[in-house]
């Protein structure tokens, strides 16, 4: 795909409708929304404003019914299903509040899932197992789902979205189901991701202590995006102080078991 | 994605569930089973009769009373004869006939055997001496009926291998007397065995001359009193005069029974071409059934694949859905389904043709002379079929999870 120098996502005019029957479910109404590359931000909303419709949107999980939506210069509404399958598979990282590993398989397979279907070949393994390496699973590899924890389960989940170096992670809930010191571990992981290797990433949060760790806050509500701020410089030291110290406290206690 | 991939990822599913795999398969694998064991058995059965109809000699004519439709009930049991004694010698004046060579009649009839203690109730030809040439029997020891035999009606008779062992055991037979219907027969001979047929015990057959056995067995007669016979064999002089000899045989035939222009023979003629013909109306008939059975049963071996597969799709909708979110496309996960089906066929094809053959092979231990053949075409096209089924009965279902949307499969609970 083009890279060009302007915004990597670009809605206008979003809207998703659902048809339930006769009932029409109007999850996203007129969304406008434009994020640079190298953006982190966050996207709050209550239960049912269609944080996870938009994501699924701007992930190329599910299609908008109205607007506009620019990825990278492209229009993904032109795409056809395998286009789309390759953008999910090379330009985007998708993570999952319920982790969605497949079960019966371990987890360097699970992460080599997204470079099978990428086509690539040879040094998957090794591939799959360095992108495990990078979120702190390299113990871990021929783990099977089951027996990690949630906080491992979705690191296993974050090496898969990264293992084909795509351009953008996007992340529903990522943190819904963990505890607060694995939640910090994925924010952690996220942040690096963002200032180190340049990836924009964008993620739903119920936390606003979590939301704080962005510079741009978003928030819907019924559909409809009712603000988009910058977090303030004081407010976004602070949370990540607050991660820190959560992260020191679990090296203290890994170090003094595990390793 | 690579096929190789689609294998490994397929068989990681199947085998994750082996108890269903297997069962899955057993519709398959009792399908093909039955076919390569029937198929087998077919062969080894037509395989056997075809030795024995060559072995009948290709000019070779059987002549019996009636027409085909009632082909047998002309001759067999006393009363009136349409083929006698009459018309032996006129078949036999090469004037009429050029084109026949040896004539040999014969009475059939079954009578009891016996032999101190043992009896055994058996076919019991009257024949004349030309009967060993003309039937391709050998003699094992002793001799076979003589022409003095027939000219002064001995009460001499020469024993198949098996009615010989079963009533002398391990003792000599020749010289013994036998009891046929109650009148002593001095054994004369014993003949060599020609191996099970499918028609007929003809090891157990006994044989006394022909006059003998009009006189005290079967008094057949015909329409003007003369000795009756059941069957006459004829040879052709050539195979290659068969027609001509078949074509004389009838109307000399017609002109002795006095059957007018326009009348139906009351006698057949059948040659080995016309029985090898019969034998394949039947063998066809018998193939065309079998094909049927095979058929459903590879049908309902692949509704049960289809419906497996089905409920696996279902099962595994979270599953399609997070391998379509990571980029899986529609023909990835058609392939990954299909050729979880195709492999479910083929392996279940692969187990049914070892069933089928073990089966075949045991079964063929049963049946004395039929040795099953499963020929590298029967399997090479069993396991085709298979994998044909598992592609028709698998395409379905792998379209269906092809289909799914990814969102609508991963919200799947
Ligand atoms: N597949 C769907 N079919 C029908 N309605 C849906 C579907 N997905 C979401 N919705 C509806 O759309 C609205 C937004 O849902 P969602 O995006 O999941 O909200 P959130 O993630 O913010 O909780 C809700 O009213 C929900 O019921
Ligand atoms: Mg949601």
């Amino acid at each position: 795909m083009a890279d060009g120098g302007g915004p990597v996502i670009e809605l206008t005019g979003i809207g998703k409708v659902y048809i339930l029957g006769k009932l029409k479910v109007r999850a996203l109404e007129e969304i406008d929304l434009t994020i640079e590359v190298g953006e982190m931000l966050a996207i709050m909303g209550p239960s049912g404003s269609g944080k996870s419709t938009l994501m699924n949107v701007i992930g190329c999980l599910d299609q908008a019914t109205k607007g506009r939506y620019l990825l990278r210069g492209i229009d993904v509404s032109r795409l056809n299903d395998n286009r789309l399958a390759e953008v999910r598979n090379r330009e985007i990282g998708f993570v999952f509040q319920s982790f969605n590993l497949l079960p019966r398989i371990t987890a360097v397979e699970n992460v080599e899932l997204p470079l099978i279907y990428g086509g690539a070949m040879g040094s998957r393994r090794s591939r799959a197992a360095r992108a495990l390496e990078a979120v702190g699973l390299g113990q871990r590899i021929h783990h099977k789902p089951n027996e990690l924890s949630g906080g491992e389960r979705q690191r296993v989940a974050i090496a898969r979205a990264l293992v084909n170096d795509p351009a953008i992670i996007l992340a529903d809930e990522p943190t819904g189901n963990l505890d607060s010191r694995s939640g910090a571990e994925v924010m952690k992981i996220f942040r690096r991701l963002n200032e180190e290797d340049g990836i924009t990433v964008v993620f739903v949060t119920h936390d606003p202590d979590t939301a704080s760790c962005t510079r741009r806050l978003v928030r819907l509500r019924d559909g409809r995006l009712t603000s988009d701020e910058p977090v303030p410089e004081e407010e976004r030291l602070q949370a990540w102080r607050a991660i820190e110290t959560t992260g020191v406290l679990h090296q203290v206690v890994t170090d003094g078991t595990a390793r | 994605m690579v096929l190789l991939d689609s294998i490994r990822m397929a068989l990681a599913a199947l085998l994750g569930n082996k108890l269903r795999s297997a069962l899955t398969m057993l519709g398959i694998i009792i399908g093909v089973g039955a076919v390569i064991a029937l198929i087998g058995l077919g062969e080894g059965v037509q395989g056997l009769v075809t030795d024995q109809l060559q072995s009948i000699g290709s000019n070779l004519l059987y002549i019996t009373p009636g027409s085909l439709s009632d082909m047998g009930t002309g001759g067999g049991s006393g009363g009136r004869a349409s083929l006698t004694m009459s018309d032996v010698e006129a078949l036999n004046n090469p004037f009429n006939a050029p084109h026949v060579g040896a004539v040999s009649p014969d009475i059939n009839t079954f009578a009891e055997v016996s032999f101190g203690g043992n009896s055994k109730r058996v076919a019991v030809n009257g024949v004349w001496p030309n009967y060993p040439a003309v039937r391709n029997v050998t003699v094992a020891y002793g001799a076979f009926i003589s022409q003095q035999d027939v000219s002064a009606r001995s009460t001499v008779c020469v024993l198949g291998p098996n009615i010989a062992r079963d009533l002398f055991g391990d003792e000599v037979p020749l010289g013994n007397r036998v009891r046929i219907g109650g009148v002593p027969y001095t054994v004369v001979g014993v003949l060599e065995g020609k191996g099970g047929s499918a028609f007929a015990d003809v090891d157990s057959y006994v044989y006394v001359p022909l006059s003998t056995a009009q006189m005290r067995l079967l008094p057949l007669r015909g329409r003007s009193g003369e000795l009756g016979v059941s069957t006459i064999y004829v040879q052709a002089t050539t195979e290659a005069e068969i027609d001509l000899a078949i074509e004389e045989v009838k109307t000399v035939l017609r002109y002795q029974h006095r059957i007018g222009i326009g009348e139906d023979d009351d006698f057949t003629v059948i040659n080995q071409a016309d029985i090898t013909a019969i034998f394949g109306n039947i063998t066809g008939v018998l193939t065309t059934f079998l094909g049927a059975i095979a058929g459903i049963s590879l049908i309902v071996g692949g509704i049960g694949i289809m419906n497996i597969m089905l409920v696996s799709v279902t099962e595994r909708t979270r599953e399609i859905g997070i391998r379509k979110a990571v980029g899986a496309k529609r023909s990835d996960i058609m392939t990954q389904f299909l050729v979880e089906a195709v492999f479910l066929s083929v392996v279940g094809g692969l187990a049914g043709i070892v069933l089928g053959w073990t089966v075949a092979v045991q079964a063929g231990n049963l049946i004395e002379g039929v040795t099953p053949k499963v020929t590298p075409e029967t399997v090479l096209l069993a396991t085709g079929v298979s994998a044909a089924v598992g592609v028709f009965f698998g395409i379905y279902p792998a379209r269906r999870a092809a289909s799914l949307n990814p969102i609508e499969a991963l919200r799947y609970e």
